[in-house]
């Protein structure tokens, strides 16, 4: 018996593939918007895990600001600039003296009649160090090291862009969360409509279905199965255009990473994100074709 | 087998098309339903086949009152009645063997007693080698032999038709309900409505008129 029901539903399975190879460009063209439905979300995903990925090797090179006394001179600014420049943990410090950020402050900020109006130069002299290992515990180490410089004023890490592009990101992944429901919602629909279609198309094998005591879950059974179909080749369609846009976009992707002194790659749909995407697009299909069935076969009745 | 009792149909915004019908038809026996375009013979079949309920009185198929059959219900009691109509009601777009096979698939039988039922009831209307044309290969009598294959193939209890020989020509016509009566003759109980008169004077079988959906002449009540 259960044996017989697998059998079935195998049938209904390969039969309703059959149902779309006969009528392949209207199959197609359901199954291109479905997959651009999907691919949609799917690749924005992709996206923002991407720009996760590159913002979390962005976090570890920060640059320490240090801000020094003003009682330091800039002679020895220099001396302590070159002293930590040799450090192994450190790649790079950049040495701004107060008027060149003085300078920088007055193009910057538009304050340039306020700051003349003070007599004195209000910043600091100021050293940048970038640190050269991406393995926190080290950055720690020349954190403190920084800090316990008697030269030293304040100490700040520059991961301020970082927490708003993070922020930013959070955003992103939300807004994507939501473009995935409602193109989810948006398959359903398409799928519910291709099927209620298909169901019109075949009143009167669903009357005769009925008329030789075809159950309600025999007849919808193969639409069901036709709705499965279209989700589940529609999500493979939205992975296959996911993957040339990243095939398109390596190159470039590659090139600009160079000029950074990057080896950052894009990387696809993961093996589980691949599965994700086809399970629920095959659900949306088999659900879309649920509720098609639910509502339109039962007023298909004989006279 | 069928029971009808006092059997009321009205159709909305239509004046009745059956009006008190009465009539008993035995487990095994063979009967014609006649009378003039209009009369009801559609009409009964459909309430046997609850296509249509009746607006009063009492239909029984099968010593089950239809009235207390749901909508759920329906489908398992079709399972047991074996329908052949003037249209013959084909797939068109499936073979011959699967048009035959689809009450034996919706029955759930295994695939070898579903081939070996199909190939026996084509056999009974001799087109078992054409059981892997198209429907629309055949002729009309053929596809009505194939509606008819289609009916027994599940072997019910009962087989009711509506015009089945509408189309035919009288040599046909009468190929037809030959084999309709080997059918009665292993013991399907069978009511055939039909308008072709001539016919009937061939067969020496139960006759029903309803004339204006009353039962006008039985000639079992003689
Ligand atoms: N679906 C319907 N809606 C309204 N009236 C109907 C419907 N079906 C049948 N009727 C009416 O019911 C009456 C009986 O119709 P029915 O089809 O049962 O007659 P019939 O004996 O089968 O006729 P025919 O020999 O032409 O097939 C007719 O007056 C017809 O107009
Ligand atoms: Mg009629």
């Amino acid at each position: 018996m259960l044996k017989r029901y697998f059998s079935l539903h195998l049938q209904n399975l390969v039969g309703s593939l059959g149902r779309l190879a006969r009528q392949p460009f209207a199959a197609i063209l359901t199954g291109l918007v479905i997959a651009v439905a999907l691919a949609l979300p799917a690749g924005l995903r992709v996206l923002v895990n991407n720009v996760d990925v590159l913002s979390e090797s962005w976090e570890s090179v920060a640059d320490f600001t240090v801000y020094l006394e003003f009682s330091v001179s800039e002679q020895r600014a220099l001396e302590l600039s070159n002293e930590i420049e040799a450090r192994n943990d450190v790649t790079q410090v950049q040495f701004i003296t107060r008027d060149d950020a003085l300078e920088e402050f007055r193009s910057a900020s538009g304050f340039g009649e306020a700051l003349d109006a003070l007599d004195e130069n209000p910043l600091p002299h100021t050293l940048v160090v970038r640190p050269v290992s991406e393995e926190l515990i080290n950055v720690e180490a020349l954190a403190d090291y920084l800090h316990g410089l008697p030269e030293t004023q304040r100490v700040q890490l520059d991961t301020e862009w970082v927490a708003r592009l993070r922020g930013i990101l959070d955003l992103g992944e939300r807004f994507v969360d939501i473009v995935t429901i409602l193109l989810g919602l948006g398959v359903l629909v398409v799928i519910g409509n291709t099927i209620r279609l298909e169901i019109n198309n075949r009143r009167e094998e669903i009357v005769v279905m009925k008329l030789v005591g075809g159950s309600d879950g025999f007849i919808r059974r193969p639409f069901l199965y036709l709705g499965l179909w279209y989700g589940f080749l529609g999500a493979l369609g939205a992975a296959m255009l996911i993957a040339l846009t990243l095939l398109l976009l390596r190159e470039p992707v590659a090139t600009l990473a160079s000029l950074y002194g990057s080896r950052f790659s894009l990387a696809g749909l993961s093996f589980s994100e691949f599965g994700i995407l086809v399970g629920l697009g095959a659900i949306l299909g088999w659900a879309g074709a649920g509720l098609a069935a639910a509502r339109h076969l039962r007023s298909i009745e004989p006279s | 087998m069928i029971r009808f009792e006092n059997v009321h149909k009205r159709y909305p915004n239509s004046r009745e098309a059956l009006s008190g019908v009465s009539l008993n038809i035995e487990k095994g026996e063979m009967a014609f339903l006649t009378g003039p375009s209009g009369a009801g013979k559609s009409t009964l079949l459909k309430l046997i086949a609850l296509i249509e309920r009746p607006t009063r009185g009492t239909v029984v198929v099968n010593d089950r009152n239809t009235s207390r059959i749901s909508r759920r219900g329906i489908p398992k009691f079709r399972q047991r009645i074996g329908i052949v109509f003037q249209d013959h009601k084909l797939l068109v777009d499936r073979s011959i063997f699967d048009n035959v096979a689809l009450p034996l698939v919706i029955a759930g039988l295994s695939r070898r007693e579903i081939e070996r039922r199909v190939r026996a009831s084509l056999d009974q209307v001799g087109l078992l080698e054409r059981e892997s044309h198209p429907p629309l290969a055949l002729s009309s009598g053929e596809q009505q032999r194939v509606g008819i294959a289609r009916a027994v193939a599940g072997r019910p209890d009962l087989v009711i038709a509506d015009e089945p020989t509408g189309n035919l020509d009288p040599a046909l016509s009468l190929e037809i309900m030959r084999l309709f009566t080997r059918f009665n003759d292993v013991g399907v109980t069978l009511l055939i409505a039909t308008h072709d008169l001539d016919l009937l004077g061939h067969l020496d079988y139960r006759r029903i008129e309803l004339v204006d959906g009353k039962v006008n002449y039985d000639s079992a009540s003689e």
